[in-house]
């Protein structure tokens, strides 16, 4: 992440000094910055709402419910975490709200999923492999209606928007796939994360 | 009923269902399901705060890179290359922004939609492109940020492979469905 942060930064500085926009490169971290906070206040309220709502699903043992079901599953993808964590549970909601485009409340679950994850981690500053697993899940953006671009595609008249879905699932089914199977393999081979809590 | 039809419902009535789930069952179970609520949601600011540092790096890094003309200058020199394989040059900067930033993926799309019309490729490709994929900058950053992490060890390298794999297969796809 340090190269890229730094690669972004300096890309952007000499491509804006060789167009003349240079300007501009530097107007843009007054207007980025000022879009992160909106973007991170935004969320506020929808994300109290549904840690709420969670916690409520966490006590009353639905959470549970859903990681039994799942465990087939999950077992293999994520094998460091133990199997009555919540989760899985969690994991397994924030996957179906992204299936049905519902990203209001797929991000709030997600990172309560990410906040269970951490307990089990072993080293608090670096991401497990659990946590990249779950990452390559939700990066590869598996939905099953691309709702916004059939939005788009009503507003142009265009005359068929559903034909796009077909081969919209197909894609977007390779990339997931594709994203799993990526993270399983660098998992073996990436260094291990260190060690430094003797009781994680 | 039409599989447009079924999901549609489905995308309806999802939330409500699981809200009523959730309740319903926490009332069964005596959950005090007010002061549990309240009691999840304290760390809604909390977690929003936490995300800003993380953010403002990635929204700041990728507003620079996108004021600052390199990606149409990618355009210009991938467009020799991915003419060969059916890619017009519409579509690239789609390929190169969808990974960095949702809202500026989809308005690229809504103007290649708007100025080349319903029927051309240029606007069945990246429609493919752009409802297949999630933004993996901004995903890591809010995900990652909310629990503190700043190693993120391989996540990025997948998601971007990931995003690649996906471009090459909506190219594969869209060639072989509306050529």
């Amino acid at each position: 992440m340090n190269y890229i942060f730094y690669f972004l930064i300096v890309v952007s500085i000499i491509a804006g000094a060789i167009n003349g926009k240079l300007s501009d490169v530097v107007n843009a971290i007054l207007s980025g910055a000022e879009l992160s906070v909106k973007v991170a206040f935004s969320l506020i309220g929808i994300m109290a709402f549904w840690l709420g709502m969670m916690k409520i699903a966490e006590k009353c043992g639905l959470i549970e419910i859903i990681s039994k079901l799942i465990k087939p599953v999950t077992k293999k993808m994520f094998n460091e975490i133990p199997e009555n964590s919540p989760a899985i549970g969690d994991i397994a909601m924030s996957f179906s709200a992204n299936a049905f485009g519902l990203t209001n409340a797929a991000t709030p679950i997600g990172i309560k999923a990410m906040e269970e994850l951490q307990k089990n981690n072993t080293d608090k500053n670096s991401a497990s492999n659990a946590m990249c697993m779950f990452l390559a899940m939700n990066t590869a953006g598996f939905q099953l209606i691309p709702a916004t671009v059939i939005a788009v595609l009503i507003g142009i008249g265009y005359k068929n928007p559903t034909e796009i879905i077909a081969p919209t699932l197909l894609v977007t089914t390779i990339a997931f796939i594709s994203a799993i199977l990526l993270a399983k393999l660098f998992q073996r081979f990436w260094s291990p994360q260190e060690n430094k809590e003797v009781n994680p | 009923m039409t599989f447009q039809s079924v999901m549609n419902v489905i995308s309806l009535w999802a939330l409500p269902f699981i809200i009523l789930l959730i309740l319903t069952m926490g009332l069964v179970k005596k959950v005090p399901i007010y002061e549990v609520f309240t009691d999840g949601a304290k760390d809604g600011f909390k977690v929003a705060v936490n995300i800003i540092p993380y953010l403002v790096a990635i929204i700041v890094a990728i507003s620079m890179f996108r004021a600052s003309g390199i990606i149409e200058m990618l355009e210009n020199a991938l467009s020799g290359i991915l003419a060969q394989i059916h890619v017009p040059a519409d579509v690239i900067p789609v390929m190169i922004v969808r990974s960095l930033s949702g809202s500026a993926a989809l308005g690229v799309f809504s103007d290649i939609a708007n100025t080349l019309g319903p029927d051309d490729y240029a606007t069945k490709l990246s429609a493919i492109m752009v409802g297949s994929s999630e933004t993996t900058f901004y995903v890591l950053a809010v995900y990652f940020g909310a629990v503190g992490i700043s190693k993120l060890r391989y996540a990025l390298l997948v998601g971007l492979l990931a995003d690649i794999i996906g471009i090459v297969a909506a190219v594969c796809v869209c060639n072989w469905m509306f050529l």
